[in-house]
C-alpha cells in the first residue's frame, strides 16, 4: 500500500497546497462592497474540460496505483511466486504506443496551426497505433499462454494479465473517445472545440503512456 | 463582533457570465426520463436510493423477527439470514447512503448553491444515473438467481465469499461483483461532475470561502470517493477473477470434501487491506455530507452564523485526508502485528480531534442562538447526540486491547449503526425536511414530522443502545441463533424481543414519513420561494420549484458568505448571498447596536 498512500499523500498535499492559497488570509464573513463586480472564480485557460480530464487521471492513478500496490504486497507474501517471463513482444508494442503519442501530439499541434488534412491524417495514424498496440497485448497474451502460463497458474501471472488488460481497457476506452473526435474532425466543427476535443486525447494517450512505463518497469522488476 | 460599515456607490455593471449550452427537450421523456437536469437526475437518484433502501429496511426486519422470535417465521433459515445480513448491509452503505448524498443532495444542491446552471457536464450526469440504476437491478437480480444472493457479509472476505457451502457463491455473488463494479463506473461519472462544478461552475463572488459547508462536505466526500472507490474497484475485479477464472489473487489453497481445490497461493489478507481501503474513507464519504447539511440546517434554524467557518472547512479536509490512514483498524483481529496495530490505533484516535472540533463549533453555533426547533432542526440536534455517542464508542473500538474482546460482538454493530446508520440518516431526514419545499414547492406537515422525529429518534436509540450491552455480554454477531452457547445469559433474548419490537416501531414511523411526503406534494401548504429565510442561493431562484438552468435569465452575483444571519443593524435577520451592500435594509441608528452579538 505504500505506492498508494504516497500517491495519494502527493494528491492531497497540492490539493491542500492550492486550497491554502484560496483560504489563507480570507475573512470570509467579510461582504464586498459593491463597488465592483464580482471577479470570475478561475483564469480562462482553465476550463471544465481540462480540469474534467485532471480529475478522472487522478482517479485512473489511484486505480493503477493500488493495482500495483496489491501486486507488490502480493509478491512478498509467501515463497510461492513465479515471476512470468515477459514476453519480448512487449517491447515492440511500448515502441506502438510511443509512436501513438507522439502522432497525437503532432494532431494537437495540427490544430493550432489550422492544418485540417494533416490534422485527420496524424489523428487516424494514433488511433491506428494504439489499435496495433491493443492488438500485440493480445498476441503477447496468447504466446504466454501457450508457453504454459495461463493466468490461473500462478499469481503473478494473474497480476500480469490482470495489470495489461486494465491498462488495455483504459486505451480501449480511449479509442472510444478518439473515435468520436475524428469524426468531428471529418465534419469540421468550430476549430477552437476541435483543438480543445484533440488536445484532451493526446494528454490521455501521453498519461497512459506513462501508466504503460510504470507498468512494464514493474513488471520486468520482478 | 465588528460592525459592517457598507459604503454607499453607484449599483456594479451587470457582470458578463459564461453562460452553458443547456439542452431543453420538450417531451415528457427528454425532461423526466432521460433527462440532463442534474434537479431531475437527483430526484432520480433519490428515488431509487430510498426504494432500494426501503428492501433492505425489510431484511433488517427480518433479521430482527428472528433474533428476538427466533423460528417464528419459517421463511427465513440460516441460509436466508446470512443473505439478508450481506444484501441489508451491502444496499445501505453503498447503494443507499452513498448514492442519496452524492447523486441526490450533490446533483440538486451543488449547482444550485453554486450558482451554476447545471453540472458541468450533464450528458455524463444522465449517464452516471443509468449507470447507477443498473447496478441496483444487477444486485436486486441476485435475489432470483438459483442460489439466491450472497451470504458471506457485507465485507465479502474470501474465500468464504466464493466458496462452495457459502450462500450464494455460484450466482449471486457474481451479480454482486458486477454490480458494485458497474456502480463505480457510474459513481466516477457522477463524481467528475460535482467536482468539476464546484471548481468551474461557481458564479461571480463565490469564491471557495464563500461555499456553504453543504458544498463542501459534498465536495470533499466525492474527492476521497473518486480516490478511494478505485481500490474497491480492483478487489472486485480481482475476486471476480477468482471465482469465474480460477486465479488465485485472494484464494489459498483450501480442502474441500477432503480433496485439493485447484487454486493455491492467493492472499485472503490482501482484499482486506484493499477493502478497507476502500471500506473506512467510506465511512466519511457517507459522514462528510451529513456534516456539511448539518452545519447549514444548524445555522439556518439558529439564525446564526457557523461558528468558526475556515476551521470547518479545514476539519472537513483532514478528516477527509486522515479517513485514508486508518483502515487497519478493521483488520485488529487478522494477526496483524502489534506495531502496526499500535499505529493504526493513534492515527484513528487522531481523528477524532477535527471531529471534536466540528461538534464544538455546531454546540457553539447553537450557543446564543435564536433556535427554532422547526424538524429540520429536530434532526440536526439529534444528529449531534447521535453522532457523540456513536463517536464515543468508536474510541473504544480504535484501542486494540478493547477491540479484540469486542469485535465480533453486538458491541461492534451498535457502534457502527449509531454513527454510520442512524446519524447520517437522521440528516437526510433533515435536510428532507429542510429543502423539501424548494424541490416540490410545498411544505411537509410539520406535525407528522414531529411524531416521525421522535418516534425515529427515540426508537433509534432503544435498538442500538441496548446492543452495546449485548456486545459487553459477549454476543456474537451474525449468529442466525445462539442454541446452547454457555455464556449468553437468558436475558439476551428478552432484551432481542424488545429490539425487535422497536424496530417494528421505528419502521412504521418511516412509512409515516413516507406517507408525509406524498400527501404533501398535493395538499402540503404552499411554501413560497424561501419559507426557512435562508440565506443560500437556492431559495433565491426565481421559480419555486427552479426550473432548468435554475436562474432564470441572469446567473446571480455573490457578495457575501451563506451565513449573514442575524447581522447587527441590518432590519432582517438574514441577508441572501447575492443582495449588493446597497440593497441591504438597515435598522434606523437610534437601534444600531441592540441586535446582539453575531
Amino acid at each position: 500500500m505504500t505506492v498508494s498512500l504516497v500517491l495519494i499523500v502527493l494528491l492531497m498535499a497540492g490539493f491542500a497546497g492550492w486550497l491554502i492559497g484560496q483560504s489563507i488570509r480570507v475573512r470570509p464573513w467579510v461582504a464586498d462592497t459593491g463597488a465592483t463586480p464580482p471577479a470570475p472564480q478561475t483564469p480562462p485557460f482553465v476550463t471544465a474540460p481540462r480540469v474534467g480530464l485532471a480529475v478522472f487521471l487522478a482517479v485512473v492513478t489511484s486505480l493503477f496505483a493500488l493495482a500495483v500496490s496489491a501486486f507488490l504486497m502480493r509478491r512478498h507474501i509467501g515463497a510461492d511466486w513465479q515471476a512470468v517471463p515477459v514476453p519480448a513482444l512487449l517491447w515492440w508494442n511500448t515502441g506502438l504506443l510511443i509512436a501513438a503519442s507522439v502522432a497525437l501530439q503532432l494532431a494537437w499541434r495540427s490544430t493550432r496551426q489550422g492544418r485540417q488534412a494533416a490534422l485527420r491524417r496524424r489523428l487516424a495514424l494514433g488511433g491506428g497505433l494504439t489499435l496495433a498496440f491493443v492488438i500485440g497485448q493480445a498476441l503477447a497474451w496468447q504466446r504466454l499462454e501457450a508457453a504454459g502460463h495461463p493466468p490461473a497458474a500462478n499469481p503473478a501471472n494473474a497480476f500480469f494479465y490482470l495489470l495489461t488488460a486494465l491498462h488495455a481497457l483504459h486505451l480501449l476506452g480511449g479509442l472510444v473517445a478518439w473515435g468520436r473526435v475524428l469524426a468531428l474532425a471529418g465534419r469540421g466543427i468550430s476549430q477552437p472545440r476541435l483543438r480543445q476535443a484533440v488536445e484532451l486525447c493526446a494528454l490521455y494517450w501521453h498519461f497512459l503512456l506513462l501508466v504503460w512505463g510504470g507498468l512494464f518497469g514493474v513488471l520486468l522488476m520482478s | 463582533m465588528h460592525e459592517r460599515e457598507y459604503e454607499a456607490s453607484p449599483e456594479a455593471p451587470p457582470a458578463e457570465t459564461g453562460e452553458m449550452e443547456l439542452v431543453h427537450p420538450r417531451t415528457f421523456i427528454g425532461k423526466y426520463i432521460w433527462s440532463q437536469d442534474a434537479k431531475v437526475i437527483a430526484i432520480q437518484y433519490a428515488v431509487t436510493a430510498t426504494a432500494i433502501g426501503l428492501v433492505a429496511l425489510v431484511l433488517s426486519l427480518l433479521m430482527r423477527l428472528q433474533l428476538g422470535f427466533p423460528n417464528s417465521l419459517s421463511l427465513i433459515d440460516p441460509e436466508s439470514y446470512l443473505q439478508y445480513v450481506t444484501m441489508h448491509g451491502m444496499i445501505m452503505v453503498v447503494y443507499l447512503l452513498t448514492a442519496i448524498f452524492l447523486g441526490g443532495f450533490g446533483n440538486y444542491l451543488i449547482p444550485l448553491m453554486c450558482g451554476a446552471r447545471d453540472m458541468a457536464f450533464p450528458y455524463l450526469n444522465m449517464l452516471s444515473f443509468w449507470v447507477y440504476l443498473a447496478s441496483v437491478l444487477l444486485l436486486v437480480a441476485g435475489f432470483f438467481v438459483g442460489d439466491g444472493s450472497s451470504g458471506a457479509g457485507w465485507t465479502l472476505y474470501p474465500p468464504q465469499a466464493i466458496s462452495q457451502g457459502t450462500p450464494g457463491a455460484d450466482g449471486g455473488i457474481v451479480l454482486m461483483l458486477v454490480s458494485l463494479a458497474v456502480f463505480i463506473i457510474g459513481f466516477t461519472m457522477g463524481g467528475l461532475n460535482y467536482v468539476v462544478t464546484v471548481l468551474q461552475g461557481r458564479t461571480r463572488g463565490m469564491t471557495l470561502m464563500r461555499l456553504p459547508l453543504t458544498v463542501w462536505g459534498i465536495f470533499m466526500a466525492t474527492v476521497m470517493a473518486l480516490l478511494a472507490f478505485p481500490a474497491l474497484f480492483v478487489a472486485v475485479v480481482m475476486m471476480l477473477l477468482d471465482r469465474l477464472l480460477g486465479t488465485s489473487f485472494f484464494m489459498p489453497e483450501m480442502l474441500g470434501m477432503g480433496e485439493e481445490g485447484s487454486q493455491r497461493g492467493g492472499s485472503p489478507l490482501l482484499f482486506q487491506h484493499l477493502f478497507w481501503f476502500f471500506g473506512h474513507p467510506e465511512v466519511y464519504i457517507v459522514a462528510l455530507p451529513a456534516f456539511g447539511i448539518v452545519s447549514d440546517l444548524i445555522a439556518t434554524h439558529a439564525r446564526k452564523n457557523i461558528f468558526g467557518y475556515r476551521m470547518m472547512v479545514w476539519a472537513i479536509i483532514i478528516i477527509g485526508a486522515l479517513s485514508f490512514v486508518v483502515w487497519a483498524h478493521h483488520m485488529y483481529v487478522s494477526g496483524m502485528s502489534p506495531y502496526f496495530g499500535f499505529l493504526f490505533a493513534t492515527t484513528t484516535l487522531i481523528v477524532a480531534v477535527p471531529t471534536a472540533l466540528k461538534v464544538y463549533n455546531w454546540v457553539l453555533t447553537l450557543w446564543r442562538g435564536d433556535i427554532h426547533l422547526t424538524v429540520p432542526m429536530l434532526f440536526a440536534i439529534g444528529f449531534l447526540f447521535t453522532f457523540v455517542n456513536g463517536g464515543l464508542s468508536g474510541l473504544f473500538l480504535g484501542n486494540v486491547t478493547v477491540d479484540v474482546p469486542l469485535s465480533d460482538t453486538y458491541f461492534v454493530v451498535g457502534h457502527f449503526h449509531m454513527v454510520m446508520a442512524v446519524a447520517p440518516v437522521l440528516v437526510i431526514f433533515g435536510a428532507i425536511y429542510h429543502w423539501y419545499p424548494k424541490i416540490t414547492g410545498r411544505m411537509l406537515d410539520a406535525t407528522l414530522g414531529k411524531v416521525h422525529f421522535w418516534v425515529t429518534f427515540l426508537g433509534t436509540y432503544a435498538i442500538y443502545y441496548p446492543m452495546h450491552f449485548l456486545g459487553l455480554a459477549g454476543v456474537p454477531r451474525r449468529y442466525y441463533a445462539y442454541g446452547e452457547t454457555a455464556f449468553v445469559p437468558d436475558s439476551v433474548q428478552s432484551l432481542n424481543a424488545f429490539i425487535t419490537i422497536a424496530a417494528l416501531v421505528v419502521a412504521a414511523a418511516q412509512l409515516l414519513f413516507l406517507f408525509n411526503l406524498a400527501w404533501s406534494l398535493f395538499r402540503g401548504r404552499e411554501a413560497g420561494p424561501n419559507p426557512w429565510r435562508a440565506t443560500t442561493l437556492e431559495w433565491q431562484t426565481p421559480h419555486t420549484p427552479p426550473r432548468h438552468g435554475n436562474f432564470g435569465d441572469e446567473l446571480p452575483l455573490v457578495y457575501r458568505w451563506p451565513y449573514d444571519y442575524s447581522v447587527p443593524g441590518v432590519k432582517d435577520d438574514y441577508i441572501p448571498q447575492n443582495v449588493p451592500p446597497q440593497a441591504v435594509e438597515r435598522e434606523p441608528a437610534a437601534d444600531r447596536g441592540r441586535g446582539g452579538e453575531s
